[in-house]
C-alpha cells in the first residue's frame, strides 16, 4: 500500500477514535448529596462518580483549617471554615473526568490537595488509550511497508 | 533534514563570540537566583506567595521543561547562574583569561566519578524530598544555597565545571534530554581538529578558556555533555565550530551504551509517573507519606519510589528484551534500547508539567508584585486571584504529548534495535504499557 495513503488512513482512524460520538447511556438524572471532609491535604472521599445530568450537592466539612473546593471544567467553588460545612450544588452536565482542588491556601501542600470527579464514563481516557494503540500499530505497519 | 549552520549569520556568531551579551544574561540570572535564595530564607513561609517557590518551581520549571530543553537542549546550562561565582573564582576573572591565574588545587575528577551516577543520586535525593522542597520556601532557599556553595567548593578543588558535569541534579536530565533538541554545537571539519596544534578549544588560550565541560569538541557526537557555553567558539583559531539547526532527536540515532545514562532514562520516566500519581492524583495517603519526611510512612514511600525506578521499571524492561535473539550481551542491549525511553520520558514530564503549571501559573502575578509575601504591591497584581488556566484543553494537550512521545519513542526504539540487530517490538510494547499507565494517572 502507498505509504502516504496508509498514513492518511491512520490519521483518519485517529480522528474517528478521538472525536466519533459515542452512545450516551440513558440513566435518569438523580439528585446526589455527597458529604465530604477536607483536611490538610486531602479530601474524603477523594474520588467521586456521578451520572451525566445529575444534580450534585457537595457538603464540604473542613476539619482543620479553611479549605476550598474548586471543580476544574465547571469553574464552581466553595470555601469552608474550620469545623463548618459549606454546600456546593451544580448540575453535572459535562461528561468526563475532572480534578477538584483546594482554592484557599491551606498549608505547604495546598497546591496538591486534589480530588477527582468522573461524570458518566471517562471517555477521553479510553479514547487516549485507543489513540496510543493506533499510533503504535501505525508505526509498526509503516516500518514494515518501508522494509 | 539537512543541518543549517546558524553561526553563518555574522550577527549570531558575534553574539556567541562576545562575552558581554552572555555576561548580561548571567548577571540577571545570578541576581534572580540570589533573590530566590533570600526570598526562600526570609520571605513568607506560604509557598504559593513566595518568589522562591513560584518563580523556581512554576515559572522556571515551565520554561525549562516546556521550552528550553525540548528546543534548546542545554540552552539553560548556557545561562545558568549556579557555576558562575565558583568559575570566576577558579579563573580569577569574570571575562577573558587573566595574565596570571589563581593557584587552586585544579585536580582532575577521579575516574570513578566521571559519569552521571552522582547526578542520578543527587536528583533522586531531591526527588525523594520533593514534596517538601516544592512547597516550603526555606527548604528551597537552603537547597539553592547548597548548590551554589557546592559549585564554588568543587571549583576550588577540581578543574573546570566539576559541579555541572558530575553533580548537578538538574544538569543530568537536561543532558539526557538535550539529545532530542533540534540544536547542536559541532565542529565543521574533523581534519582541521586533527591537525590543530595545542587544541585550544580543550586546553584554552589567550582568546578563551579550555572547555569548562571537559569535552574535546573535535570528538563531540552528542549534545549530552556540551553545556553550550560557547567557549570553544571563542578559542578555536580555525573558525571550525558551528551551532547547527538540525532535526529533532538526531543524537538518538546512535544509541547509548552506558548504564548510567540508561538508568537516568528510567529515573526520569519513573519520577514523572510517581509525581503524576502522588502530587496530581486524588490519593491523600500518598501525599501524606511523601510530605512527612522521616516518618515510617515516608520511608515506605521512599522504598516504593526507589523500587519503581530501580526494580520494577527496569525489571519489566529487561524481561521484555531478555528473549530477543542477539549476540550482544544483555547489558549492552539494555543500555542501547533504553535510549528509546528518552523522548517518552521528556513527554511524560511535559504532560505532568502542563497540569502543574497551568493550574498554578496565576500565582506568578501575585508573587511578582509581592515576592516576599510582605504585603507589597509593586505592580498592582499582588491581589490577583488564583485561577487555573486552560483547563478545558489540558487533557487533550496531555494526550497529544503522551501519544506523540510514544510515537517518537517507538521510532527511536526501531532505530536503536536496528543498530544492535534485535527486535524492537518488546520495547514498543513496554512504551505502550507505561504510556497507558501515565494516561490513567493524568486523565
Amino acid at each position: 500500500m502507498n505509504p502516504r495513503f496508509s498514513l492518511l488512513l491512520f490519521v483518519m482512524a485517529g480522528l474517528v477514535v478521538a472525536f466519533a460520538p459515542l452512545p450516551v447511556p440513558t440513566i435518569a438524572p438523580q439528585e446526589r448529596t455527597i458529604q465530604m471532609d477536607a483536611r490538610q491535604f486531602a479530601y474524603s472521599p477523594s474520588e467521586l462518580k456521578v451520572n451525566l445530568g445529575d444534580t450534585v450537592t457537595i457538603q464540604l466539612l473542613s476539619t482543620d483549617v479553611v479549605h476550598g473546593l474548586y471543580v476544574d471544567g465547571y469553574d464552581v467553588s466553595i470555601e469552608a471554615d474550620p469545623g463548618q460545612t459549606a454546600t456546593l450544588t451544580f448540575i453535572a452536565d459535562k461528561p468526563g473526568s475532572f480534578r477538584f482542588r483546594c482554592n484557599v491556601t491551606c498549608g505547604a501542600m495546598h497546591p496538591f490537595m486534589i480530588g477527582k470527579i468522573t461524570v458518566g464514563s471517562n471517555n477521553w481516557f479510553f479514547r487516549s488509550i485507543g489513540l496510543a494503540t493506533l499510533a503504535i500499530v501505525g508505526v509498526v505497519v509503516s516500518t514494515k511497508q518501508k522494509a | 533534514m539537512a543541518k543549517i549552520e546558524l553561526t553563518r549569520s555574522p550577527l549570531i556568531k558575534n553574539v556567541m563570540k562576545s562575552r558581554y551579551p552572555q555576561l548580561a544574561v548571567f548577571i540577571v540570572m545570578l541576581v534572580g537566583y540570589i533573590f530566590a535564595i533570600l526570598a526562600g530564607l526570609i520571605g513568607t513561609p506560604v509557598g504559593s506567595h513566595n518568589f522562591s517557590i513560584v518563580f523556581v518551581w512554576i515559572a522556571w520549571w515551565a520554561v525549562l521543561i516546556l521550552v528550553a530543553v525540548p528546543f534548546f537542549g542545554r540552552g539553560w546550562c548556557a545561562v545558568c547562574p549556579i557555576p558562575l561565582p565558583g568559575e570566576w573564582l577558579q579563573r580569577g576573572a569574570v571575562l577573558s583569561p587573566p595574565e596570571k591565574r589563581p593557584k587552586w588545587l585544579n585536580l582532575r575528577v577521579p575516574k570513578m566519578f566521571r559519569n552521571i551516577w552522582l547526578q542520578n543520586i543527587s536528583f533522586l535525593l531531591l526527588a525523594l524530598f520533593s514534596s517538601v522542597l516544592l512547597t516550603t520556601p526555606n527548604i528551597t532557599g537552603i537547597v539553592l544555597t547548597a548548590m551554589l556553595f557546592a559549585a564554588i567548593g568543587l571549583s576550588t578543588i577540581f578543574e573546570r565545571r566539576a559541579f555541572c558535569r558530575y553533580l548537578c541534579p538538574v544538569g543530568g536530565f537536561i543532558g539526557l534530554y538535550s539529545q532530542v533538541a533540534p540544536i547542536e554545537l559541532r565542529i565543521k571539519d574533523k581534519q582541521i581538529c586533527v591537525k590543530c596544534e595545542g587544541k585550544p578549544c580543550y586546553n584554552g588560550s589567550q582568546a578563551g578558556y579550555g572547555c569548562p565541560w571537559d569535552v574535546f569538541p573535535g570528538g563531540l557526537a552528542k549534545n549530552t555533555y556540551c553545556g553550550l557555553c560557547m567557549e570553544c567558539i571563542r578559542t578555536c583559531p580555525h573558525d571550525n565550530i558551528a551551532i547547527n539547526l538540525r532535526s529533532f532527536s538526531a543524537d538518538l540515532a546512535r544509541p547509548s551504551t552506558r548504564m548510567d545514562e540508561a538508568f537516568k532514562a528510567f529515573i526520569m520516566l519513573g519520577s514523572a509517573m510517581i509525581y503524576a500519581g502522588v502530587l496530581l492524583g486524588p490519593w491523600g495517603v500518598f501525599k501524606d507519606a511523601a510530605y512527612n519526611v522521616g516518618t515510617s510512612a515516608w520511608f515506605v514511600y521512599a522504598i516504593i519510589f526507589l523500587s519503581i525506578i530501580f526494580v520494577i521499571l527496569p525489571g519489566f524492561f529487561t524481561l521484555g528484551i531478555l528473549r530477543t535473539k542477539s549476540a550482544l550481551p544483555l547489558k549492552q542491549r539494555f543500555a542501547s534500547l533504553a535510549t528509546a525511553l528518552i523522548p517518552l520520558g521528556l513527554m511524560f514530564w511535559v504532560a505532568f508539567s502542563l497540569s502543574f503549571v497551568l493550574t498554578n501559573a496565576s500565582y506568578i502575578l501575585a508573587a511578582l508584585s509581592d515576592p516576599l509575601g510582605l504585603g507589597w504591591n509593586l505592580f498592582g497584581t499582588a491581589n490577583a486571584t488564583w485561577q487555573p488556566m486552560l483547563t478545558s484543553i489540558l487533557a487533550p494537550a496531555q494526550t497529544l504529548a503522551l501519544v506523540g512521545g510514544l510515537i517518537w519513542s517507538a521510532r527511536t526504539a526501531q532505530k536503536a534495535a536496528d543498530e544492535v540487530k534485535i527486535s524492537s517490538i518488546p520495547v514498543i510494547v513496554y512504551c505502550l504499557i507505561v504510556t497507558s499507565v501515565m494516561l490513567w494517572l493524568l486523565l
